[in-house]
């Protein structure tokens, strides 16, 4: 039986959190993802968790902690954003090389400079090829559910991999929903005790971690990981599947929205979705055929549930809420046209980059976005591939 | 009347600090050091990091650069190094110069680099909502301690004084008379000199704790301030709880650009 409750998106997972009931979390301010923390810090105070709270004294020292405790045989978890990520970055790669399956929530952030604090998905796309599982949420109720599902997939035996779960900053974090949680029991008994194979305070099996590893077999231990990341979409599937028995929602990899006879449709991430969900609706009722594709598992791309999807899909627009510089496009428009390129699938494309530093995006821009691949539909080509949506000139 | 808008970017106000926060005070204090010294606007460069102390950056008119979480005197070793004529002053707090960024500050302290460290002590951090700070005392409660902190503190001045720094004072945002002519010496200073000012955060620090409006907490620095000369003949008891204030290191010491700049010279002949 799932209990509904008004809370924002930082309270939605620190209500995974509390669920999830983690050996360790380590703790560090950064906005927006402090309240996230500060609710899981109460749950702690109040003894409704058995975790041991470390208030650490930067981002780096808590992924280092979180790593530490990880290694130690513990789930372990931390939260951040932006420069928090930034600042964690050559312990995110080891956290990852070391096949710790830690689970950390990243509320999304522009990643300075000029400083900024408002959401854009630029601090998470730096990780895209860190080895972490990157799960992408549209609300608050994703937000949640990912973090509890995203525990049961990092400790699948096959994959052992770090995952973030991600929420867009201050449009979700701080955005009072409706949010359906589980009863603690079901999460407790959904995800089971963490059980690792080997772990630093197994005497009985010595291991160790992260030692010096050059030419004789570095190579090979990267090659493992690339394999685990492989074994990944699959269990994300299963765990899902799992998941949508308990609670009635199974989200899969990527969410088709009215694509199914649609002509033009739009690809993009995180809460804009929603904006993006009403704007079809309307063109629809226009009589307007169009569709949506949310990815949300992003780190591995699902390239095969995607190529399928598009497959009769006349014209293409990727949103990109982050910009890649000296690449072709943002991130997902690039993966995307990776992804077709040379499976058969011609598609010309477009890509719209978007809300970057919390830049608000409406549906007369997403509008403008099916509006422009009208022409592209008529001629089957692209006049300009690269654009800007709500950017002044 | 003193001309604060000279120095200032009028067109950023109003500050973004809240009401009853000290750090305005010190923002003044340090316009009037700065104009005692007779420094024009574009010999300064001011440096600061991440929190509520490092917005004031934006609201001087000087050569200013507002940096990342605990980097500012990392980002004023470079300024300076380049530029050793210019005056670099950096603001910063507890969280940023004590915590995240513990590892630069004791650093410039020991290599003794002129950079003037003006460092909001609030015992907070006050920007991200009252987390706990290196200098949060012991009991004292924050949003990540609800139940008051299990952890000591740094004394934030000690801490520059054993690293090595050539001027070290502690002022208070009640003294601000006082806390001018501090401000004005530890600039005049060559070598690395630090101010740490206490200053209250009744909105992040204050109503958790119960320590009344932030004119309430100014008066309670004043109850609670002991001169260096005063506190001498205190005990450890008699001083616990209180905040002695005052010049701890004021010394002549080899300095870090000076020190470079001598062995350029060596090695090209000169």
């Amino acid at each position: 039986m799932s209990k509904i409750m008004g809370l924002s998106g930082n309270e939605a997972v620190a209500h995974a959190m509390r669920q999830i009931n983690p050996d360790v979390a380590a703790v560090y301010p950064i906005t927006p993802q402090t309240e996230l923390m500060h609710q899981f810090a109460e749950f702690h105070s109040d003894g409704l968790v058995d975790t041991e709270l470390v208030l650490v004294e930067s981002e780096h020292s808590a992924m280092s902690a979180t790593v530490g405790a990880a290694a130690a045989g513990a789930r372990a978890m931390t939260a951040t954003s932006a420069n928090g990520l930034a600042l964690m970055w050559e312990i995110v790669y080891i956290a990852s090389s070391l096949r710790l399956p830690i689970v950390m929530p990243v509320v999304n952030r522009a990643l300075s400079g000029p400083i900024n604090i408002h959401c854009d998905h630029s601090d998470t796309m730096g990780a895209r090829d860190s080895g972490w599982i990157q799960i992408f949420s549209e609300n608050g109720q994703e937000a949640y559910d990912n973090a509890v599902m995203a525990v049961k997939i990092s400790e699948n035996k096959t994959i052992l991999l770090p995952t973030m779960v991600t929420l867009d900053g201050f449009i979700l974090s701080h955005t009072l929903e409706r949010v359906e949680i589980l009863e603690d029991n079901e999460v407790k008994k959904f995800i089971g005790e963490y059980h690792p194979e080997t772990s630093l305070l197994d005497v009985d099996k010595p291991s160790t971690y992260g030692a010096l590893d050059l030419q004789d077999y570095y190579f090979e231990h990267k090659r493992q990981q690339f394999e685990a990341m492989g074994n990944v979409l699959p269990v994300i599937e299963q765990v899902s599947k799992e998941y949508g028995k308990l609670s009635g929602r199974d989200y899969g990899l990527i969410e088709k929205y009215r694509v199914d006879d649609a002509e033009r449709v739009i690809i993009l991430m995180g809460s804009s979705v929603g904006t993006a969900k009403d704007t079809v609706d309307d063109l629809r009722n226009a009589g307007e055929k169009v569709g949506l594709i949310k990815i949300r598992v992003y780190r591995p791309f699902p390239y095969n549930a995607l190529r399928e999807a598009l497959k009769h899909v006349k014209a293409l627009a990727v949103l990109d809420r982050a910009i890649s510089f000296g690449t072709f496009g943002g991130p997902v428009f690039t993966d995307v046209r990776a992804m077709l390129f040379g499976n058969g699938v011609s598609l010309p494309m477009m890509n719209y980059i978007y809300g970057l530093g919390g830049r608000d995006i409406d549906k007369a821009q997403i509008r403008l976005a099916f509006d422009s691949l009208k022409d592209v539909v008529k001629t089957g080509k692209v006049k300009k591939e690269v654009n800007f949506l709500g950017l002044r000139d | 009347m003193f001309d604060y808008d000279k120095y200032l970017r009028l067109n950023k106000l109003p500050l973004i600090w809240c009401a009853g926060c000290g750090d305005g005070i010190v923002l003044k204090s340090m316009l009037r050091a700065i104009d005692r010294i007779g420094l024009s606007k574009d010999e300064i460069c001011m440096v600061s990091g991440i929190g509520c102390s490092s917005r004031l950056t934006g609201y001087v008119d000087f050569n200013t650069l507002h940096t990342t979480h605990g980097r500012a005197i990392a980002f004023a070793t470079g300024v300076k190094m380049v530029k050793p004529e210019m005056t670099v002053i950096v603001v910063t707090g507890d969280g940023d110069a004590t915590a995240i960024g513990g590892n630069h500050y004791i650093h410039a302290a020991r290599r003794n680099i002129d950079i003037t460290v003006i460092l909001f002590n609030n015992n907070i951090y006050g920007m991200t909502g009252g987390q706990l700070s290196p200098t949060t005392p012991f009991g004292f409660k924050a949003s990540t301690a609800p139940f008051g902190s299990v952890e000591n503190t740094f004394n934030i001045s000690g801490l520059a004084e054993a690293a090595g720094a050539s001027f070290v004072g502690r002022g208070t945002v009640y003294d601000a008379i006082k806390l001018d002519r501090m401000i004005e010496k530890a600039i005049r200073k060559k070598g690395f000199s630090v101010v740490e000012v206490m200053t209250p955060c009744p909105t992040a620090f204050g109503r958790r704790n119960r320590l009344g409006s932030g004119a309430d907490m100014i008066k309670q620095l004043k109850e609670d301030s002991v001169s260096i000369e005063k506190a001498s003949s205190m005990t450890a008891e008699e001083l616990n709880g209180k905040v002695v204030t005052g010049i701890f290191v004021d010394k002549e010491l080899p300095e870090y650009t000076a020190n470079y700049q001598k062995l350029i010279e060596q090695l090209q002949g000169r």
